[in-house]
C-alpha cells in the first residue's frame, strides 16, 4: 500500500504525459501557434482555461504541445550519462587497478565543480540549444552512473556465479555482459528514473535562462520565460507550464522512489 | 594514522584538484565560439589594431604558453580584463561576490532552520500523518524548479503584497539582507527539501541503531538519548550533506540571481555567456569550483572533529 500508492500516482502522471506527447493535436483545444487578436492576454475563462498570452495564443494548447520537447529532454539528458557512465563503471569496477584509481580521482574532482555551473560553462562553449545541452549534461552527469555501476560490479565480482562462469571457461566479455551486467544494472536503472525528474528541472531552467531550447521550440521553461514580463499583470501565462513541470517532476520522482522501494534497491 | 597526518593528506589532495580545475577551465574557455578580439573592437577595426589587441590579450602565443600564463596569473589572483566591462576580472568578481555569499549563506541558514526540526518530527512520527504531510510538501518542492518558485514568491509577496522589494540589492548591510531575503528563501526551499529527505533517513537510521537501544535499556531518559546520542550522529550526517550540497547551492544561486536581478557572480556568469566575455566565464568557473572544494575540505575537517571514527 505504502509503495503502491505513490508508484501508482507517478505512473499515472507519466502515462498522461506520454499521451500528451504522443498525440498533442488530439488534445489541444486551439492551434498552439495560432494568434488571436480578439483575445490578447485574456484571463482564464471557459473558452481559454489557462488564458492566453500577448499574441492571443492559448496557454493550455501551448503547454500540451510543449510536453513533447520536455519529455524528449527527460529521456535524452538521461540516456547519454547512463550509457557512458555504465560502460565506464562496469570496466573500472571489474578490472580495478590504475584505471579504477584514476576514475576515483577524476570522480572526486568532477564533484567539486558545481553541476549547473559546469553545464552552463559547457553550453557557453558549444552555444545555447538542446543538443548542446545534452552534450554538456553527458560530459558531467556520467560520473554518478559510473560510481553506482562500479559499486555494484565490485560486489558482484566476488559472487559465486562469476567464479562458476570463469571455471566453465566463459570469456570475460560473456561473464560481464551476460551475467554481471544484468545483476548490477538494477540500481542504475532505478536512479535513471529519478534522474529524469532532475533532467526536466535542468532543461526547463536552462530554457528559462535562454541557454536550452530556443524560442520557436515550445518548451515549458521557455514558455515561462515568455510570460516573465507579464508576471504581475498576466500571471496565468506561466501557470500552466509551471504546473506541468511540477507534475512531470513528481511523476518521475514518485515512480523512481516507488521502484526503489518495490525492488528494495539501496543507494 | 593520526588526525594530523590525515589532515595533511587531505590538504595534499586539493593541490592536484586545483591544477586540474584550472586546466579544464582553460580548455573550456579556449573552445568558446566567437572571436574575443572582434568582441572588443567590433567588426570594423583595421588589421593593425586587431594585431595589437590580439597581442595585448596574449592570443598570438602558443596554447601551452597561454595555459602556463593563465595558471601563473591565477596563482597571483590575476584573471585578465573583462571584455564587456573593461576592468580587471578579479575586481569585477570581488565586487559581485559579496551578494552571492550573503545569498547562499542566508539561504543555508533558512534551509537548516526549516529542515532540521522538520526532519526530526518526520523521523520520530515516521509513516504517521505529520511525516506524510512533511514529506508530501517537500516532494512537491523537489519537483518545482527554482526559477518558478522564485517567480511565484516574487509575484505574490513582492509585487502583489508589497511585503518585500521586487529585486536588486540595496545599500548597506540591512538593505542587503532585506533585498536578499526572498531570493534566499527561494533557494532555501529547494535546499531544505534535499536536506530534510536525507536527514530524516539519517535520524531514522540512528534511532534504530543498537547503541540507542542500549542507551534506552540502560534506563537513560528519552530526551537525553535524543539530545546526546541521536542529535550528535544526525549532526555529523547534516554536516557532510551541507558540504556536498554547496555546489548545487551555487548553481541555484545562478538561477535565483537571474530571477531577482541580484548583482552577484551567478548573474554575472549568465550575462558573460551572452556577452562572450571569456575571461569572466573562465575566472568564475574556476573561482566557484575552488570555492566548492574548499567547502568540501571544511566539511571534512568539521567531520573529523565531530566524528571520532574519521582519521583513525
Amino acid at each position: 500500500m505504502r509503495v503502491w500508492l505513490p508508484l501508482g500516482a507517478g505512473l499515472l502522471i507519466l502515462a498522461a504525459l506520454l499521451v500528451m506527447a504522443a498525440v498533442p493535436d488530439l488534445l489541444t483545444p486551439y492551434d498552439p501557434l495560432g494568434f488571436d487578436y480578439e483575445a490578447l492576454l485574456a484571463e482564464p475563462s471557459p473558452a481559454h482555461l489557462f488564458g492566453t498570452d500577448q499574441f492571443g495564443r492559448d496557454i493550455l494548447s501551448r503547454t500540451i504541445a510543449a510536453s513533447r520537447i520536455d519529455l524528449q529532454i527527460a529521456v535524452f539528458a538521461m540516456v547519454g550519462p547512463l550509457l557512458i557512465g555504465s560502460v565506464i563503471g562496469l570496466l573500472v569496477g571489474w578490472f580495478g587497478g590504475w584505471a579504477d584509481a584514476l576514475f576515483g580521482r577524476l570522480a572526486d574532482i568532477v564533484v567539486t565543480f558545481p553541476f549547473l555551473v559546469l553545464v552552463i560553462a559547457i553550453v557557453a562553449v558549444l552555444g545555447p540549444g538542446l543538443i548542446n545541452m545534452y552534450i554538456a549534461v553527458a560530459c558531467v552527469g556520467w560520473v554518478v552512473y559510473a560510481k553506482l555501476m562500479r559499486g555494484e560490479v565490485r560486489v558482484q565480482r566476488s559472487a559465486d556465479y562469476v567464479a562458476a562462469g570463469q571455471v566453465l571457461g566463459f570469456s570475460t566479455g560473456r561473464v560481464l555482459l551476460r551475467h554481471v551486467l544484468p545483476n548490477a544494472v538494477r540500481p542504475v536503472l532505478v536512479y535513471a528514473v529519478t534522474d529524469m525528474a532532475l533532467a526536466i528541472l535542468l532543461g526547463s531552467s536552462l530554457g528559462y535562462l535562454g541557454l536550452g531550447a530556443q524560442p520557436p521550440e515550445a518548451e515549458w521553461g521557455v514558455l515561462i520565460a515568455d510570460g516573465k514580463n507579464f508576471f504581475t499583470t498576466a500571471p496565468w501565462i506561466s501557470l500552466a507550464p509551471g504546473v506541468a513541470i511540477v507534475l512531470a517532476g513528481l511523476g518521475f520522482s514518485l515512480t523512481g522512489d516507488g521502484l526503489q522501494a518495490l525492488l528494495d534497491v539501496k543507494r | 594514522m593520526n588526525k594530523g597526518t590525515w589532515l595533511l593528506g587531505r590538504l595534499a589532495q586539493i593541490v592536484p584538484s586545483f591544477v586540474f580545475i584550472g586546466i579544464v577551465v582553460f580548455v573550456l574557455a579556449r573552445l568558446l565560439p566567437g572571436d574575443p578580439v572582434s568582441a572588443v573592437l567590433g567588426d570594423h577595426a583595421t588589421d593593425a589594431t586587431v594585431a595589437r589587441i590580439t597581442a595585448q590579450l596574449g592570443l598570438d602565443r602558443s596554447i601551452p604558453v597561454q595555459l602556463l600564463h593563465f595558471l601563473g596569473g591565477v596563482v597571483q589572483g590575476e584573471f585578465g580584463t573583462s571584455i564587456a566591462y573593461r576592468i580587471p576580472v578579479s575586481r569585477l568578481i570581488l565586487e559581485r561576490l559579496p551578494a552571492t555569499l550573503i545569498l547562499t549563506g542566508l539561504s543555508m541558514a533558512i534551509a537548516l532552520a526549516l529542515a532540521v526540526p522538520l526532519a526530526f518530527i518526520a523521523a520520530l512520527k515516521a509513516n504517521r500523518w505529520p511525516d506524510l504531510l512533511i514529506r508530501g510538501v517537500f516532494q512537491v518542492g523537489l519537483s518545482t524548479p527554482i526559477f518558478y518558485v522564485g517567480l511565484l514568491l516574487l509575484t505574490v509577496l513582492a509585487a502583489w503584497a508589497h511585503l518585500f522589494p521586487v529585486g536588486g540589492y540595496g545599500e548597506g548591510w540591512g538593505e542587503h539582507l532585506w533585498h536578499l531575503f526572498l531570493p534566499a528563501l527561494t533557494l532555501a526551499l529547494s535546499f531544505a527539501a534535499v536536506l530534510m529527505r536525507s536527514l530524516r533517513g539519517a535520524v531514522l537510521d540512528v534511532i534504530n541503531a543498537e547503541f540507542v537501544d542500549f542507551a534506552r535499556a540502560k534506563g537513560l531518559r528519552a530526551r537525553l538519548v535524543l539530545g546526546r546520542h541521536v542529535l550528535r550522529n544526525a549532526l555529523i550526517a547534516t554536516v557532510s550533506l551541507v558540504g556536498l550540497q554547496v555546489g548545487s547551492l551555487l548553481g541555484g544561486a545562478v538561477i535565483t540571481e537571474s530571477v531577482f536581478a541580484v548583482p552577484g557572480v551567478g548573474r554575472l556568469m549568465v550575462e558573460s555567456i551572452f556577452a562572450r566575455d571569456y575571461p569572466v566565464i573562465q575566472a568564475l568557473t574556476l573561482v566557484l569550483a575552488v570555492f566548492v572544494s574548499l567547502a568540501l575540505l571544511a566539511t571534512d575537517i568539521v567531520q573529523m572533529w565531530l566524528d571520532p571514527r574519521v582519521g583513525k
